[in-house]
């Protein structure tokens, strides 16, 4: 063996088939990820944040922002029988969805625990787009089986995802020279003429949604890989004087825990991968008992469900304010000060800026949710440890809902 | 439009049994049958001008109070039934031949030592079939139930299992899912009687001697009943039970329609969920009723006849996988005269052709890879001896049960392999019955994928689905339908995909109509 030939060239990595792949926009990300703080997500390498995790979250709810959603789980099913499958699946008539418009869902085991949650884009009479946090292709096609004229194709890879969010965002796709953006209602799906096609107006390639999960204004771009780039370009180029700045994970989490959207792995745990069989979630227990719509005859987990919506869950998720400014996070909920009787626990706890408040999801046992709820909450300050028991008080709303979210047109800027 | 109590799709035996049940309280029944004969498997149909045969060639394990409840006799089926004697064919002619009823039951051709252990081991076995008899007319008690009814029947399979005694309940606890070869090697030195032993355990599934499973549970079921295990033919023939269930249903009210094939079962949705209300048959015609009971096999019941679109996701997968691939061919020989067996006076016992377990296990080995043995083994009678009107006079009928004979097999069941096959089976047959070839006026072979054809069974499997342990008793066919009631309100199950299982036995039928008059 010529080992000065080998030498030269370099050795192929052993590990290649291991790294995290790399998002369609990860040429500019990267570029402006200039704290290299990388987390991974379904496999690609994923911002956790780029410059400053605070910074990020208040570009998010005083400029505009952008949050790399490739990693995303989306599905196209189509085919005749493709309404009739989905409905089945999932616990919302969707038979009820128009075309171009979005809904938020979610799909349960038949003994009606969460699968998970997501969207469902309607693109045409039987063509519908599904997105998800993780990879469900699994459980679609159990979900398919039996039903003939159908197709589901995982386009994970094939579509470059960008979540374009905060107040300023209209504005910027407005100057991006999407005409008529600003008509767009919430949920509602429209197409534009992007890169090539601006000659032949019936190519349109760039599909926005008005979608989110910061709860502010805000849009998700859909658009092919080859033209990602271009997409990101234009972009940035239009909203250099409205403040865009990537996000990432951090700022993504605080924005969905003030509009009080729940997280996989902090609310709830899929069902299908859980190992203790009372460690999953039924949408009750999530405050998500308007996903599931009785009035369909029959979805996957209809009779369990119907079981629990009566005998009520046995814990309820929860917004609560808590006395103070320290975060609960991972706190123990009591239902005395003196932390005597344990009734819960925090699932996600900030201090949001927006709202000046001390927030926090919580799991609490439903028959206590009438009573006093306390939060034990560790904090350090400066390597000295501190605990605290303050009093904790129940909200209804989402801590954080401005009428800019929903406003059509949205506020110029 | 014409409104029934309770439409019954299939008319085999355990359909029958249901609906006779059903009337019989008062309910306006109507059965339905898909072919134009009744009895299903065990339906006797004209395979070459003026011989016929029935696929369910003997009865082992028929309920003797399902036979009592219909007044079976009064409609001419004459149980209890003779017994006929199963024979272990030799080549040379020394066979080994069982007969009596149970612990009774004597045997010739073996050692004297094999005899008394003989004794012993018809007697521990004995045992276990009273402790599982009870059961087998049981609706089991529901996975996760904790209801007072199936905590009975759980104490109760306890209490009669303390009751063997330490040792027995032991070496029941033992047994029940020990491979029937480890079973027959620790009992007996004769080659030809373990496989003679071991065979009943093991037909119509997908089970050699090696598997571990449910040979030795499939064993007692088939040992539950008056002939303890032995096989008869009644004097009329398997024609004679199918005519007397007959009987019993139109006289107690059932209305029995063939040739009504059933398209769909009838859903209704609304706010409340689901409910069945009725069937829409093959032509369209539209037939309402309060409840179906489906004797179809699960399969068919749910995926074709109810619609994924009306099941749940999780349930509907455990139908799918239900393991309903038939092993087992059917050889129908039209014979010029009697069949002369080396070394047997007169053809008129069970005979099987295995010569040892090994025999049985390497049949095994090449069907599990789509193949069919070379030396296939099986199980033969000859039906005309005991029902004469089977054939013309002085003629017969050979009827023989081939085991191993997979429902998909490598290349696909063409007319030539097909061909082959039959031709492989005679050419086995005449080793043991040499002058037989010259006797055979017409040979007809049907596979697991006629069978599936022609009684609308899928895979052709005799039990609707096989009797393993992770489908029987209360996980038959599968949890949520093993009651006999399914996730859709009036929709149940009768037929052998639900416990019990299948054979000429009828505790689907029985359990299922009890259930529904709960």
């Amino acid at each position: 063996m010529n080992t000065d030939n080998n030498a030269k060239v370099p050795a192929a990595d052993p590990f290649a088939d291991e790294r995290l792949k790399r998002t369609h926009f990860y040429p500019r990300a990267a570029q402006l990820n200039i704290r290299d703080a990388w987390s991974a997500w379904n496999g690609y390498k994923f911002a956790d944040y780029y410059y400053d995790a605070e910074y990020e979250y208040f570009c998010v709810r005083n400029g505009c922002a952008t949050y790399d959603i490739c990693p995303m789980q989306k599905y196209f099913i189509s085919g005749a029988d493709a309404e009739t499958m989905l409905n089945r699946m999932v616990s919302r008539d969707i038979t009820k969805l128009n075309l171009n418009r979005v809904t938020y869902l979610c799909w349960c085991t038949d003994a009606g625990r969460m699968v998970d949650d997501g969207t469902v884009f309607r693109l045409g009479a039987d063509k519908f787009m599904l997105t998800c946090g993780s990879p469900s292709l699994a459980w679609l096609r159990k979900s398919a089986f039996g039903f003939n004229k159908l197709s589901i194709i995982d386009m994970s890879d094939e579509i470059a995802a960008l979540s374009f969010q905060g107040p300023t965002s209209c504005e910027v796709l407005k100057q991006m020279g999407l005409e008529g953006i600003d008509s767009l209602k919430p949920f509602n799906i429209i197409h534009f003429p992007f890169g090539d096609s601006g000659g032949n107006r019936d190519d349109k390639p760039l599909m926005v949604s008005r979608t989110g999960f910061t709860g502010d204004l805000g849009y998700e771009l859909w658009i092919k890989p080859e033209l990602a780039l271009d997409l990101w370009d234009a972009l940035y180029a239009a909203g250099e004087n409205y403040g865009i700045q990537p996000f990432g994970e951090a700022a993504t989490n605080m924005a969905r825990l003030e509009a009080g959207f729940i997280m996989p792995g902090m609310e709830f745990n899929e069902a299908l991968k859980t190992i203790h069989f009372q460690h999953d979630h039924s949408p009750f227990e999530l405050g998500l008992g308007w996903l599931v719509d009785f009035k369909k005859p029959h979805f996957n987990g209809r009779k369990a469900l119907l079981k629990e919506r009566d005998a009520r869950p046995e814990y309820t998720l929860v917004k609560l304010d808590i006395e103070g400014n320290k975060p609960a996070e991972e706190s123990h909920l009591y239902s005395d000060k003196r932390c005597n009787h344990e009734i819960g626990y925090v699932t996600s706890a900030m201090w949001s800026p927006v709202v000046k408040a001390n927030i926090a999801l919580a799991m609490v046992k439903t028959k206590y949710l009438q009573g006093d709820i306390w939060a034990e909450i560790y904090y350090v300050k400066e390597l000295r440890h501190y605990s605290k028991t303050v009093r904790c008080t129940l909200q209804d709303k989402p801590f954080w809902a401005p009428a800019r979210t929903r406003a059509t047109p949205p506020l110029a800027y | 439009m014409q409104h029934y109590d309770t439409i019954i799709i299939g008319a085999g035996h355990n359909g029958l049994i249901c609906a006779t049940y059903l009337a019989k309280k008062g309910q306006r029944v109507l059965l339905l049958e898909a072919s134009e004969t009744l009895g299903g498997l065990a339906a006797t149909r004209e395979f070459h001008p003026g011989f016929k045969a029935a696929v369910a060639h003997t009865v082992s394990h028929f309920s003797a109070k399902v036979a009592r409840d219909l007044n079976l006799t009064a409609h001419g089926f004459d149980s209890p039934m003779v017994p006929m004697p199963t024979v272990g064919l030799n080549a040379a002619g020394e066979h080994v031949v069982l007969t009596g009823i149970g612990v009774d039951a004597e045997i010739i051709g073996v050692s004297a030592e094999d005899a008394a252990s003989y004794r012993q081991y018809r007697q521990l076995l004995q045992r276990f079939v009273e402790l599982l008899e009870p059961f087998w007319l049981k609706t089991m008690p529901r996975v996760g139930d904790t209801r007072w009814s199936s905590l009975l029947t759980f104490a109760q399979l306890g209490l009669k299992m303390r009751l063997l005694g330490k040792q027995d309940m032991g070496e029941f606890m033992r047994l029940a899912m020990l491979p029937a070869r480890d079973l027959m090697d620790e009992n007996f030195d004769s080659e030809l009687l373990k496989a003679v032993l071991s065979w009943d355990g093991l037909i119509g599934s997908k089970m050699a001697p090696r598997s571990p499973n449910a040979s030795v549970l499939t064993l007692l079921y088939r040992m539950s009943g008056e002939l303890g295990g032995a096989h008869a033919i009644p004097s009329g023939g398997i024609e004679s039970l199918v005519q007397a269930l007959y009987s019993a249903a139109t006289a107690s009210g059932v209305e029995v329609k063939i040739g009504a094939r059933v398209g769909r079962i009838l859903i209704q949705g609304n706010s409340d969920g689901l409910k069945t209300t009725g069937v829409e048959l093959a032509d369209g015609e539209q037939i309402n009723a309060a409840r179906v009971v489906s004797s179809t096999d699960p399969q068919r019941t749910f995926l074709e006849l109810v619609g994924v679109e009306n099941l749940e996701i999780e349930f509907t997968n455990r139908i799918r996988r239900l393991r309903c691939d038939g092993y087992v061919a059917k050889l129908h020989l039209a014979l010029d005269g009697l069949p002369n067996f080396t070394g047997l006076a007169k053809p008129d016992g069970r005979m099987i052709i295995a010569v040892d377990m090994d025999a049985i296990e390497f049949a095994f080995d090449d069907a599990k890879y789509g193949g069919y043995s070379q030396q296939p083994v099986m199980e033969i009678v000859v039906p005309s001896l005991r029902h004469e009107s089977l054939a013309p006079e002085g003629k017969h009928v050979l009827s023989a049960h081939v085991m191993y004979v997979p429902y998909k097999l490598k290349g696909g069941w063409t007319e030539d392999a097909r061909a082959a096959l039959c031709q492989r089976v005679i050419d086995t047959v005449a080793v043991y019955a040499p002058q037989i070839k010259a006797q055979i006026l017409h040979s007809e072979l049907l596979t697991p994928q006629d069978l599936e054809q022609t009684h609308q069974v899928t895979g052709g499997h005799w039990h609707h689905g096989e009797l393993s342990v992770d489908q029987m008793l209360m996980m038959r066919p599968t949890y949520e339908a093993a009651q006999y009631s399914t996730p859709i309100p009036g929709l149940y199950l009768c037929g052998a995909g639900s416990h019990p299982g299948g054979g000429l036995m009828g505790g689907p039928g029985h359990n299922a109509a009890r259930k529904i008059l709960e």
